[in-house]
């Protein structure tokens, strides 16, 4: 549940600087200014696709499979979790990156962007709790 | 399994509660009205100073170059511009004495002062920067507070006669943030440090000017005729 509300979090994250870059929000409600910075820089778009615009992607995808993973039918399944912790590895790795053009390539940091990547490295703590075998509880085996 | 049922329903409602608040708030974002907020300390690049040395105002031919770096939401800009200004144009550029060189210096104080000069900057794309510029500074008490200066600039822009939706456009895509700081950089450089600052002849004069003691300082750097 918890890898649920935090990928939601990150989704509307991504969405409200997604709306920023194409110009459907006038400005970030970021204080000083270095948010604009990081989201107008040319850092901003990655293989020419906006960054955002993957942070929704990615936040959408890793939503859906946590939503999936609570259904009873999946329960004993551990494909969802596998995919899960997959999929948040690869973007730890990609905020990583992100963060490290912040810091020494635009030099500001974007609060936004602090939040996703924590949020990031929470959920792939969590999913890589979920791979762990659980205890059955006695007397239901 | 009916316990669980009922756990992972309400869990989807919190979800669902949680979504429905951020979608609101998202909506609200979206139709509030839009202010512009131009990026500070933007990497310069060629493109952004490529055959752009500032606004000029005068003849190529005048004798002496008057280059004044400012900040539009400067109260002391304000009155240079509106008080002595008017003065130095009829009597010093008008005449062919003096050319006018406007450079922009925002500074970190003045909240507005980098989406003014990029609403100016926006101006000239349509051939009225001297208007739009005089228009910003008369209008200083009333955008420099507000949240949406940058809407109140496209108001002037629309009774300018330009055309809003390319002055908007001009306005959200940020493109002249590299142009208003390299301005800023070359006026750092040179030693300015406060606003208005003028450089007449190699020398900074910081402060405001009387346009009599304006002309006096042209009418001495002007080079004597030989006869």
């Amino acid at each position: 549940m918890g890898l649920a509300l935090l990928s939601l979090a990150g989704l509307f994250i991504s969405i409200y600087l997604y709306l920023f870059k194409i110009g459907k929000i006038g400005t970030l409600a970021c204080g000083t200014g270095a948010c604009e910075l990081v989201q107008l820089s040319p850092q901003s778009r990655f293989l020419g696709v906006e960054v955002a615009l993957i942070g929704v992607l990615g936040y959408a995808t890793l939503l859906g499979l946590a939503l999936l993973a609570l259904q009873p039918r999946f329960a004993g399944r551990s494909w969802p979790a596998q995919l899960l912790a997959v999929l948040s590895g690869v973007a730890v790795l990609f905020s990583a990156y992100l963060t490290a053009l912040e810091l020494f390539v635009i030099h500001a940091i974007c609060r936004y962007c602090v939040a996703s990547a924590v949020l990031i490295v929470v959920i792939f703590l969590l999913a890589i709790r979920e791979l762990r075998p659980r205890r059955e509880a006695p007397g239901l085996a | 399994m009916a316990a669980a049922a009922t756990g992972l329903n309400r869990f989807y409602i919190t979800l669902g509660v949680v979504a429905l608040v951020a979608v609101g708030a998202l909506v609200y974002l979206v139709r509030r009205p839009k202010g512009v907020s131009i990026p500070a300390n933007v990497a310069v690049l060629v493109a952004d100073t490529a055959g752009f040395r500032g606004y000029v105002l005068g003849s190529d031919s005048a004798a002496v170059e008057v280059s004044e770096y400012a900040d539009y939401q400067c109260p002391a800009c304000q009155y240079f511009e509106t008080i002595q200004f008017p003065a130095v144009r009829d009597q010093l550029i008008a005449t062919g004495k003096v050319r006018w060189r406007y450079r922009d210096f925002p500074l970190e104080m003045h909240p507005n002062a980098r989406v003014a000069a990029h609403a100016a900057a926006c101006g000239e794309e349509q051939g009225k920067y001297w208007e739009l510029h005089a228009k910003i500074y008369e209008g200083q008490a009333q955008w420099s507070p507000s949240r949406n200066a940058s809407g109140m600039f496209s108001e002037m822009a629309g009774a300018l006669g330009m055309d809003r939706n390319r002055f908007d456009t001009c306005m959200s895509s940020a493109k002249y943030a590299g142009r208003i700081q390299a301005s800023l950089e070359e006026g750092t450089r040179l030693g300015v440090g406060s606003t208005p600052t003028f450089l007449i002849g190699g020398r900074l004069y910081p402060g405001v000017l009387a346009s009599d003691s304006l002309r006096a300082m042209v009418e001495q750097a002007i080079p004597p005729r030989t006869p």
